[in-house]
């Protein structure tokens, strides 16, 4: 394998695509971590509810 | 995170693992860290050891339990990403990976294993139980400190004892329903235990000449091809009679009985003609370029088909426990 490597230089427009993307990523998760909390505290709290 | 456009057209390959990456890096290339096809796994097998405690569960807590030990798996995975960077360029297998494709910088992939470790076992812990929560970080630690920084580069035992971080995911989805991890647990432990070795010595079989020039001393490379044969038959023939076992111990039902009687024996067979075998001997002279490593050559035709089968095998198995489990079938107990 050769020791160096080429790269092309990065459409400025692909790069801020590629960091919005990551980033709206990032924010649903935030949202789902902060949703799984709430509800795993409200089961948690008031009971085990329904089974299987 | 990347936050700026990189103009950089050249660099060496170190720089290329450790310095900011000249591709924009995509969320799917932070999911690629997190291994999807592994977590996939460690999901069935994991809800498998959930639904077989037979604990009632709120289904809502079962679903974040299973969430928290895939992304606990996810982040050993991005772990041995960030570590394995450089086994991984040289390796045509994972040389595509985000991290030595220069996607991902190693210490953002490390960053995200860590974090996602944290919050993964503090969640498990919230949610079910600290039992669960401490397998998980364990089992964490176990692949990503033991196996991928100790045991991979230092023997050719490495899967035979890393193995035990893969198997561990039944008894951690057990303990999150139950709160405790009994014998049926840690039977099912001991199942995909004994069932990594020959299933990675199979698929290490034809692809040695990848790991030899990584320099990780699979049992092929360090050993030769036919002590790993050899290896291959002796712990199939500790493997199968362990798939029996739950069949007497109140676990697996006839269904489960049947499947692991009949796999067993095609395994055991398929074993046996990996040992009677040239697999892994010599690569075919004939095949030229990269495609010598997985082309499916005469001897490695039948390292091959074992390495399909044991996936099949392990599949079934534990299909079977899940639905006899789910459709209330009655476990045998023969002892």
């Amino acid at each position: 394998m050769p020791d160096i490597i080429e790269r092309p230089r990065i459409d400025p427009d692909a790069f801020r695509k590629a960091r919005s993307g990551r980033n709206i990523a990032l924010g649903l998760g935030l949202v789902a971590f902060v949703v799984i909390v709430f509800a795993v505290t409200v089961i948690r709290m008031g009971g085990y509810g329904p089974h299987f | 995170m990347n936050t700026s456009p990189q103009n950089t057209v050249s660099m060496t390959k170190p720089a290329a693992i450790t310095a900011r990456p000249a591709v924009p890096a995509l969320w799917s290339d932070y999911l690629q860290l997190l291994k999807p096809r592994v977590m996939s796994l460690v999901v069935f097998t994991a809800f498998t050891g959930l639904v077989c405690a037979g604990t009632p569960l709120n289904p809502v807590l079962a679903a974040v339990a299973i969430l928290c030990i895939a992304v606990g798996a996810g982040a050993s995975g991005a772990l041995n990403m960030w570590f394995d960077a450089d086994i991984d360029a040289r390796m045509r297998r994972t040389r595509g990976r985000p991290v030595p494709m220069g996607k991902v910088q190693g210490v953002e992939a490390a960053t995200l294993g860590v974090v996602l470790s944290l919050f993964s076992v503090m969640l498990l812990g919230i949610t079910t139980n600290w039992l669960a929560a401490a397998m998980l970080a364990f089992t964490i630690f176990f692949y990503a400190v033991v196996y991928t920084m100790w045991l991979k580069r230092w023997t050719p035992q490495n899967i035979v004892i890393g193995g035990l971080a893969g198997a561990l995911p039944p008894a951690i989805g057990w303990a999150a329903a139950d709160g405790a991890a009994p014998l049926n647990a840690w039977l099912m432990v001991l199942i995909i235990f004994m069932w990594t070795p020959p299933h990675a010595w199979a698929l290490s079989l034809y692809t040695s000449e990848d790991y030899a020039k990584a320099g990780v001393p699979m049992m092929p490379v360090a050993k030769g091809a036919a002590s790993t044969r050899r290896h291959i038959l002796v712990y199939s023939l500790l493997f199968v009679p362990v798939c029996l076992v739950p069949a007497f111990t109140g676990l697996g039902g006839p269904i489960y009985l049947a499947i692991a009687a009949a796999g067993g024996l095609l395994f055991l067979v398929l074993a046996w003609r990996v040992f009677r075998s040239k697999a892994g001997d010599a690569p075919d002279d004939r095949i030229e370029g990269e495609d010598r490593l997985y082309a499916v050559r005469a001897g490695a035709k039948d390292a091959r088909n074992l390495f399909a089968v044991s996936i099949l095998y392990l599949t079934l198995l534990f299909a079977a426990l899940l639905g006899e489990h789910l459709a209330g079938v009655a476990p045998l107990e023969l002892l």
